[in-house]
């Protein structure tokens, strides 16, 4: 989907209004006041994530990944980034999953703004989010400590498991562990006055970026949208917390991290009630004595089983938290000190 | 591009008969692989009774190593119940139930594909042939379950696990910090009386279960495990493997009132030595 022409317009002019770079950097742009996607040079057939940059607010961009799990097909491009402009940068909100998608990325921020990248932040260690981090210098990759950490710890892991997931989409993909630690608070950066929250519950810690000209959050993975949540690294009752901080917030528009951009708290709503939903059913099978292959027969309710990925991520899940569910349900045996 | 893997094998095949004429024969029975380079080697029907419905290339080795000349078939009554994608390669939950099946003296269960092949075994005396275990897996493989029935017989059933990998060549949490030392064959347990299978104990057994497989890290792992009840009568007895994931947890359906008369006793030992010994109160 192509964003409004007079939005774009309007974007691209104030950004040459405001002259942050010589001509020559412009060349691969696109004029100012034309669409920035028509003007663009033809990426590359094969291996071609398709990125078509979509404005949700003046200067705010964000690429909607497919709903789906990781494939050969879609190389990986299941998630949600974007990229903010400002007078005189761009911040980036996630690299995506290759080197590859990091790199198409860059080119089609390219065919919105000459304006180089200031910023580019993982919001948390998860491959989808960071595996692109190759493509932005390497000075500008910022993260909460405990996300550089996640990545350097968890990072070449991530990696070898994607090249089996996704096939040659991954070729040459390596890990770079972002260097500059981000800190909560009030950012201003490239004229946008920005925001950062550290919260958690998703991952051990989840960034949230407000920007607060447009009111848009970019909610990373703490917020699903028609699409269930996945749960390998999470903390359902500090999920719960840090999407109550989120639904408080005064904002305009809502960036998930996978599934569409939402005008309303709905998709937080939603992933809050379907996380209640699997913290009681699996807390309600350990305690009704399930074996953990019986909890992953059961089935879903009504109003998630449309959601993309329902039934696998609950299988996920259950192989996720069931272990500790059960562990709470067993009672030490006497005598269990021959 | 490689050489397409019968053309590998059949050359393999060459080599073995030559360097080893008695296992070149055992091996290359069916076929003239030996000789005819360009043929993909015979699918031996004749040798096999019965066609595995997991179409795993390991069957007839699996055949031969569980069931030698045993009567064996492939049946419906025996289900292996085991996600599609193992989400942990070290924690594959498997549930198996032979309960369809008249007669259940023993049931073993195996997965073709792993380096130590063979997961556990157990004798339901006084309980339900099923249980509910997870195990660690290594590459993608089918799981199996065997039953011997009363006549003899072995049924087969069984599923495929895809995974990632690298599940019995991992350390465990368990060798990589003394904790657990303390903690040692520690049972957990909970019994949930009536309900439409019996008696349903659960438990968890705290051990490294180490394969000997990962560097460094000897095989460590529970052998023998017996549920009793009061009066020492045997209601299940287990005898595990290597591939039995870390930390044991195991689902039981005893016999209805197995554990009426007073507390059930869970004993065993593992390759060490060393004791597991306690009581779950109803």
């Amino acid at each position: 989907m192509s964003p409004p022409r007079s939005l774009v317009a309007a974007a691209t002019v104030a950004i040459a209004l405001c002259g942050a770079l010589p001509a020559s950097s412009r060349a691969q742009g696109a004029p100012a006041g034309s669409s920035p996607t028509v003007a663009s040079p033809a990426p590359p057939a094969a291996f071609d994530y398709r990125l078509v940059p979509q404005q949700i607010a003046a200067g705010v961009y964000v690429l909607v990944g497919h709903l789906e799990d990781f494939s050969p097909q879609n190389g990986g491009n299941i998630v949600n980034t974007g990229f903010i402009v400002g007078t005189s940068g761009v911040i980036v909100i996630d690299t995506g999953p290759s080197k590859r998608y990091g790199e198409q990325l860059r080119a089609a921020i390219a065919r919105v703004t000459p304006l180089p990248v200031v910023l580019t932040i993982n919001t948390h260690h998860h491959p989808d989010h960071f595996l692109g981090n190759q493509a932005f210098p390497s000075e500008t990759l910022a993260a909460l400590p405990e996300v550089i950490a996640g990545i350097a710890a968890e990072g070449n892991a991530f990696n070898d498991n994607m090249y089996r997931l996704n096939g040659d989409w991954m070729r040459d993909t390596e890990v770079v562990v972002p260097r500059l630690t981000l800190t909560p608070g009030r950012l201003s950066i490239a004229g946008r006055d920005l925001e950062v929250l550290a919260l958690g519950g998703h991952t051990a810690a989840d960034l949230v970026l407000i920007d607060h000209a447009s009111a848009t959050v970019f909610a990373s993975d703490l917020v699903f949208h028609e699409r269930a949540p996945t749960t390998p690294h999470a903390d359902l009752a500090r999920w719960r917390t840090s999407l109550d901080t989120l639904g408080a917030l005064q904002a305009k528009r809502w960036v998930p991290g996978h599934g569409k951009v939402s005008a309303d708290t709905t998709p937080i709503t939603e992933t809050r009630a379907y996380l209640g939903w699997l913290s009681e059913t699996i807390k309600r099978s350990a305690e009704s004595g399930a074996d953990m292959a019986e909890a992953l027969t059961r089935p879903l309710p009504a109003e998630i089983r449309p959601w993309a990925l329902a039934e696998s991520e609950y299988r996920r899940s259950v192989i996720h938290l069931f272990p500790a569910a059960e562990r709470t349900a067993l009672a030490p045996a006497s005598g269990t000190r021959p | 591009m490689p050489p397409p893997v019968s053309q590998m094998l059949a050359a393999l095949m060459a080599v073995a008969a030559i360097a080893f004429p008695a296992l070149g024969e055992a091996a290359a029975a069916p076929g003239d692989a030996a000789t005819d380079l360009g043929a993909p080697p015979e699918v031996p029907t004749q040798s096999s009774p019965l066609t595995d419905p997991l179409d795993s290339p390991r069957w007839e080795d699996m055949r031969r190593e569980f069931f030698g000349a045993a009567p064996v078939r492939f049946d419906a009554r025996i289900t292996v119940t085991a996600p599609v994608n193992a989400e942990d390669p070290l924690n594959v939950p498997v549930s198996v139930d032979a309960s369809a099946l008249p007669d259940v003296r023993e049931v073993v269960v195996f997965a073709d594909f792993n380096p130590i092949v063979k997961v556990l075994s157990f004798e339901p005396a006084g309980a339900a042939p099923r249980l509910g275990f997870r195990l660690k897996l290594q590459q993608s493989s089918p799981v199996r379950a065997a039953a011997r029935t009363g006549d003899g017989v072995w049924h087969v059933g069984g599923s495929w696990v895809r995974t990632s990998g690298g599940g019995c060549t991992l350390p465990s949490v368990g060798s990589a910090s003394p904790l657990w030392q303390q903690h040692l064959n520690e049972v957990s347990a909970r019994l949930w009386p009536g309900g439409g299978y019996g008696d349903r104990l659960r438990l968890r057994i705290v051990h490294p279960m180490d394969t000997g497989l990962a560097a460094g890290i000897p095989a460590f792992h529970i052998e023998e495990l017996a549920v009793s009840d009061r009066s020492g009568k045997p209601l299940m007895r287990i005898r595990a493997h290597e591939p039995v994931a870390e930390n044991p947890v195991l689902t039981l359906d005893l016999n209805k009132g197995a554990a009426d008369t007073g507390p059930l006793r869970i004993t065993g030992r593992d390759n060490n030595g060393n004791r597991i010994d306690a009581r779950v109160l109803p």
